[in-house]
C-alpha cells in the first residue's frame, strides 16, 4: 500500500469517527421521533401537550402531560431559587473579594459538589433533608418537590458558580477601574457595572443551570415521589418527566404498546425542552464572547 | 443625606456584600460537608472485606457489594474501549485535518449540544437502538455502548484541549522534514498530548461510573446474584445496588446503600487523584522554552 | 533552520514514553483480573464452567419469597446463576410469553390475553401456587382515626370514578378529619394490583389514576411510612417486615359467615380463612420448556420443598404439606395449563379443590 493511500485511508476513518458524533444526535432524535409519531397515532398532540391528567397505565387512560411538566417545572423552580442566588454570591465573592489562595481551594472543592454521583444526592435527600425538613415542615410529606429541588440546587450551584464567574472575569478591567476612578466601593462597581456587564454571559450559566436541573434523573426518582399531579405545592408528592421513565424502565413496557411508546413521546419533549435551553445558551454565551473577547 | 450617613452606607453596602458572598461560599461547603460527614457516619462501619465480596442477600447483615462492583468495573472498561478510539479520532480529525470550514462548525456545534442532553435520553437511545433494533439485550454490551455514548463529547472535548496544547511549531517542523500528517500526529502530536488525554479519559470514565439512570432505562436488573462472565451477560453496576438497597425501606438496607455509596466514592477520588497527580506531573507547557 | 527538539521536550517524550506502556500494562492487569475473578464465578467456587441463566420476572409481591429462594439454592450450588426482576405480575407475564423468562413470578393467574399470548409463541406453562397472601390495607402510624374501614369505603376511594373528585378522608367517613388524602398503590402491571381491584372495586384493573403508584413495594412503604396522611396496600410480607413503621387496617367485609366485623391481615386470618376478600393464593409459573433444563428443574423441586420455612420467614402463609404434594405431583406429572379457567376467580376457587381437580385429570 502507498503512503498516500494509507494516509487518505486514515483520514477516511478519522472523519467517520467525527460523523460518529452526528450519527448519536441523528440516532437519538430517530429513535425519539419514530416512538413519539407511533404515540401520536393513537393520541392526540393536543390532548398530550394541554391535557391536566397524566394516567396513561391506568383504568382511566388520560394522556394530558402536563402533570409530569408542572412536577419538573417546580422542583426546576425550586432548585433556581436555592442555586442562582448562591452561586451569583459565591462567584462575585470568588472573583472580587477573596484573596487569591483561597480561591484556588476554594474553587475545586466546589467543583467536588458537582462530581457527586446523582444517586448519593438522591440518598441524601431522602435520609437526611427530608427528615430534617419534616422537623420545620410537620406538614411535609415523605415524598415531595422541597427536598429534591434543594439538593438539585446544590448539586447545579458549581456550575452557576464557575460559568458566572468566568463570565465576570471576562469582563475588561477597564470598566471596574473606570468605576472606581468615578469614586465607586467594590460593591456598588460590581453591582452597578460589573454584573450588567456579564448579564448575558451570567444568562447563559443560569439557562445552562435550568437545562441540567430539568433532565435531573436519580434525586427526583428517589425523592419526589411517583404521583403524576398538576400542582404548585411543593410538599407533596409529584412525579416529573424524568421520574416518569424510569417507572416504566423499572416495569415491562413490550416494544410497540401503547405505554411503550409514552416513554419515547415524554422523551422527546424532554429532549427538546433541554435542547432548546443548550442553544439558546450558548448563543447567549458566544455573544458575550464576542463582545469582550 | 449627610455625607456621614452616606459613608456609612457605601461601606456597609460593600462589607454586606462581602459577607454575603462568603456566607454563599462557606454554606455550599458546609453542605458537602454534611453530606459526606452523614454518608461516612452511617456507611464507614459497614465497608469489610466481607461485603465487598459478598453477593446480595434478602438479610442486609450478609448483603454485598461483589456482583456490583465487578459489574461496574467490567461495563466501565468496555465503555472505555469503545469510547477512547472513537472520540480520541473524532478530535483528531477536528483539530488536525479540519478544523476551518461549515463542517468542523457544525461537528462542533453538535458535539457541544451532545454534552448537555440529559443522561435519560441516552438510555432511551440504548434501549431503542442497542437493546431492541440491534438485539443485544439488557447485556453488558449494550450498557457499555450506551454509556460510550453518553461520554464520547466528553472524550471528544478533552482531547481537542490536549492537542491544542501542542505548540504549532512541533508540527511544522516535522512536516519540514518531509513527514506526512499521519506520520506527524502519531509519532509526535498525540504523545506529546497523551497526558491531557488521559486525564480526559479519566474524568469521563469516573462520571461514567456514577451514572444510573441510562442503565435503568436499558434494564440492568436490581438482583443480580453473580459477576458477569461476558458481554452478553446480564448485569448490575455500583450505583444501581445502592438504588435498589436505598429503596428497601429497613434500616439496615439503608446502612448498606451508605456503605455502598462510600465504596463508589473511593473509587471516584482514586480516579479523579490519578487524574489530578497525571495532570500535574506532566503540567509542562509542552514544547520550547 | 531545521527543527531541533529542545531538551525540555526530549525530557518530556521520554517520560510520557516511560509512563505510558506501565499504565497500559497495569491497565490490563486490573482487566484480566477483573475477568479471572468474574470468570471463576464467586470467590470459592467449585469446578464446574457458570451455567445457564435462570432467568425470573414478575410480581413484587412474590419477589421476596423468590430471591430468598434463589439465594439459598445458589448457596448450595455455586454454578447456578439466578436473576429476579421485579417489572410485576403483567410485565413478568409479558416478558414469560415472550420466551424472555424462564418462570415468572405472580400475584394472580394468568389471564385470557397472556394465555394466548404463550400458546401463540409456543410456550406452554406450569401453574404453581406457593404461598398464600393477604394484601394489608395499611397506614401511617401516626393516624389515630382510621383502625377499620369496610370494603365499600375502600370501593368509593378507589374505584375509577374518584378520580379527582375522592380526595379528603372526610369524604370517606363522616366524623373522620377534614384533610387531604394521599393514596399509595402497587401500578397497573402489578398483580396485587389487579386483585385488588377485583376484589374491592368489582371489575379487574378499574381503579382511579391519580395516586402514587409503584410496582416496586418497598416505595410504598416508605410513602406510607413517612405521610400521615397516606393510605396504602401491598402484599402483607411487605406489612410485617416493617411493622414498627406502619398500621394495619382491619378490613370488614359485611358477611359474618367468614369472620364477623373487621379483620385485620394476619398469617392466621389468612390460613383459615377470614380476612377476606384480600386473601388470595400467589403462584409461580414455569415454562415447560424450561423445565427440561436440569439446573431449572432442581430450582423448581428446591423451591417446592423449600418453601415453607421461607415463605414463613418471608411474612406470607405457607399452604398446608398436603398441598405442597399436590403441587409438586402437579409439577412432577407436567399438567400444563391453568387451574383458573375463564369464568373462575382467584377468589372464589378454593385451592385445594382446584388442585386435587388439576391432578385427578378432570379439567
Amino acid at each position: 500500500m502507498t503512503r498516500r493511500r494509507f494516509e487518505s485511508g486514515v483520514e477516511l476513518c478519522l472523519r467517520f469517527c467525527a460523523g460518529l458524533s452526528v450519527l448519536v444526535t441523528g440516532g437519538i432524535f430517530l429513535v425519539l421521533l419514530m416512538g413519539t409519531l407511533a404515540f401520536f397515532r393513537d393520541v392526540s398532540p393536543i390532548d398530550f401537550l394541554f391535557g391536566t391528567s397524566w394516567t396513561p397505565l391506568f383504568f382511566n387512560k388520560q394522556f394530558g402531560v402536563l402533570p409530569l411538566v408542572a412536577g419538573t417545572f417546580l422542583v426546576s423552580l425550586i432548585a433556581m431559587v436555592v442555586a442562582l442566588p448562591a452561586g451569583l454570591a459565591t462567584a462575585i465573592y470568588l472573583s472580587e473579594y477573596a484573596p487569591r489562595a483561597a480561591r484556588r481551594t476554594v474553587k475545586p472543592i466546589l467543583e467536588i459538589l458537582a462530581g457527586v454521583p446523582t444517586v448519593v444526592y438522591g440518598y441524601f435527600a431522602l435520609m437526611f433533608v427530608t427528615p430534617a425538613l419534616q422537623q420545620i415542615l410537620p406538614n411535609l410529606a415523605g415524598f415531595n418537590a422541597l427536598s429534591p429541588g434543594i439538593v438539585i440546587g446544590i448539586m447545579i450551584l458549581p456550575l452557576v458558580s464557575s460559568l458566572s464567574e468566568d463570565a465576570i472575569h471576562s469582563v475588561p478591567t477597564a470598566l471596574r477601574e473606570a468605576a472606581y476612578a468615578l469614586g465607586a466601593t467594590r460593591m456598588q462597581a460590581t453591582l452597578r457595572v460589573v454584573l450588567p456587564a456579564a448579564l448575558s454571559g451570567i444568562s447563559a450559566a443560569a439557562i445552562l443551570a435550568v437545562s441540567r436541573a430539568i433532565g435531573e434523573t436519580m434525586i427526583v426518582t428517589i425523592a419526589a415521589g411517583q404521583q403524576p399531579r398538576l400542582t404548585m405545592n411543593p410538599m407533596v408528592p409529584i412525579e416529573t418527566m424524568t421520574a416518569y421513565i424510569v417507572q416504566v424502565s423499572l416495569g415491562d413496557a413490550p416494544a410497540g404498546t401503547l405505554e411503550y411508546n409514552t416513554l419515547f413521546a415524554v422523551g422527546m419533549l424532554l429532549f427538546a425542552n433541554t435542547f432548546v435551553l443548550n442553544v439558546i445558551s450558548n448563543v447567549l454565551r458566544e455573544r458575550f464572547k464576542a463582545r469582550y473577547a | 443625606m449627610s455625607a456621614a450617613f452616606h459613608r456609612l452606607w457605601r461601606t456597609l453596602g460593600d462589607r454586606l456584600l462581602q459577607v454575603t458572598g462568603l456566607a454563599a461560599t462557606v454554606a455550599a461547603l458546609l453542605v458537602l460537608a454534611l453530606l459526606l460527614v452523614d454518608v461516612f457516619a452511617d456507611g464507614l462501619g459497614r465497608v469489610s472485606w466481607q461485603f465487598l465480596t459478598s453477593f446480595p442477600s434478602r438479610r442486609a447483615a450478609s448483603a454485598g457489594l461483589f456482583p456490583a462492583l465487578m459489574g461496574s468495573l467490567y461495563v466501565i472498561t468496555l465503555t472505555a474501549i469503545l469510547a477512547v478510539p472513537v472520540g480520541v479520532g473524532a478530535a483528531v480529525y477536528l483539530q488536525e485535518y479540519g478544523s476551518q470550514g461549515r463542517l468542523a462548525r457544525l461537528l462542533e456545534i453538535n458535539i457541544a449540544n451532545l454534552a448537555g442532553v440529559p443522561s435519560i435520553v441516552y438510555g432511551l437511545l440504548g434501549l431503542g437502538l442497542f437493546v431492541r433494533a440491534l438485539g443485544f439485550g439488557r447485556s453488558v454490551l449494550a450498557g457499555s455502548a450506551t454509556l460510550a455514548l453518553l461520554v464520547l463529547p466528553v472524550v471528544i472535548l478533552a482531547t481537542r484541549e490536549a492537542l491544542r496544547t501542542v505548540p504549532q511549531e512541533v508540527r511544522e517542523g516535522a512536516y519540514a522534514l518531509g513527514a506526512t500528517r499521519w506520520q506527524t500526529i502519531w509519532t509526535l502530536v498525540l504523545p506529546m498530548a497523551f497526558p491531557g488525554i488521559l486525564t480526559g479519559v479519566i474524568l469521563a470514565l469516573s462520571r461514567a461510573i456514577g451514572e444510573t439512570a441510562p442503565l435503568i432505562t436499558i434494564g440492568a436488573l436490581t438482583y443480580v446474584p453473580f459477576a458477569p462472565d461476558g458481554i452478553m451477560s446480564p448485569f448490575t453496576v455500583l450505583p444501581i445496588q445502592i438504588f435498589n438497597w436505598v429503596s428497601r425501606p429497613q434500616a439496615d438496607f439503608r446502612v448498606n446503600a451508605a456503605a455502598g455509596i462510600v465504596v463508589l466514592l473511593c473509587l471516584l477520588v482514586t480516579m479523579n487523584g490519578v487524574a489530578a497527580w497525571l495532570r500535574d506531573r506532566y503540567q509542562s507547557r509542552g514544547g520550547t522554552t | 533552520m531545521p527543527w531541533k527538539p529542545t531538551r525540555r521536550t526530549l525530557l518530556f517524550m521520554k517520560n510520557v514514553r516511560r509512563t505510558a506502556p506501565a499504565l497500559g500494562i497495569s491497565i490490563l492487569v486490573v482487566f484480566v483480573a477483573g475477568l479471572a475473578v468474574t470468570g471463576c464465578g464467586s470467590p470459592d467456587t467449585s469446578s464446574g464452567g457458570p451455567s445457564e441463566v435462570i432467568a425470573i420476572d414478575g410480581s413484587s409481591t412474590v419477589f421476596p419469597i423468590t430471591e430468598a429462594v434463589a439465594e439459598d439454592f445458589q448457596l448450595g450450588n455455586q454454578e447456578a446463576r439466578v436473576t429476579v426482576g421485579v417489572s410485576g405480575t403483567g410485565g413478568g407475564f409479558a416478558k414469560f410469553c415472550r420466551g424472555e423468562t424462564d418462570l415468572s413470578n405472580a400475584s394472580r393467574p394468568i389471564r385470557e390475553s397472556e394465555i394466548e399470548l404463550c400458546a401463540a409463541n409456543g410456550i406452554d406453562f406450569l401453574e404453581l401456587p406457593v404461598a398464600y397472601d393477604g394484601i394489608a390495607v395499611v397506614v401511617h402510624p401516626g393516624n389515630d382515626w382510621v383502625d377499620t374501614m369496610t370494603v365499600e369505603e375502600l370501593k368509593r376511594i378507589w374505584e375509577p370514578g374518584a378520580q379527582g373528585k375522592m380526595l379528603r378522608w372526610s369524604q370517606v367517613r363522616t366524623g373522620w378529619p377534614d384533610r387531604e388524602l394521599h393514596l399509595f398503590g402497587p401500578g397497573a402491571d402489578s398483580g396485587t394490583f389487579d386483585y385488588f381491584t377485583e376484589a374491592i372495586v368489582g371489575t379487574e384493573d378499574a381503579s382511579r389514576g391519580d395516586f402514587t403508584s409503584s410496582e416496586d413495594d418497598n416505595v410504598l412503604v416508605q410513602g406510607v411510612a413517612s405521610d400521615e396522611l397516606a393510605l396504602g396496600f401491598f402484599g402483607y410480607a411487605y406489612y410485617e417486615t416493617n411493622q414498627d413503621r406502619l398500621k394495619i387496617v382491619a378490613v370488614d367485609d359485611g358477611d359474618e359467615s367468614n369472620g364477623e366485623g373487621a379483620i385485620a391481615a394476619s398469617p392466621v386470618a389468612v390460613r383459615d380463612g377470614t380476612y377476606q376478600p384480600l386473601s388470595r393464593p400467589i403462584f409461580i409459573y414455569v415454562s415447560v420448556a424450561a423445565l427440561e433444563r436440569p439446573e431449572v428443574d432442581a430450582f423448581v423441586e428446591f423451591y417446592l420443598t423449600q418453601a415453607a420455612p421461607l415463605v414463613r420467614e418471608v411474612g406470607y402463609v405457607p399452604l398446608s404439606e398436603p398441598e405442597y404434594e399436590l403441587v409438586r405431583t402437579r409439577k412432577n406429572a407436567g399438567t400444563a395449563g391453568t387451574m383458573f379457567g375463564p369464568g373462575a376467580s382467584q377468589s372464589d376457587t378454593s385451592l385445594v379443590d382446584a388442585l386435587q381437580r388439576s391432578t385427578s385429570g378432570t379439567p
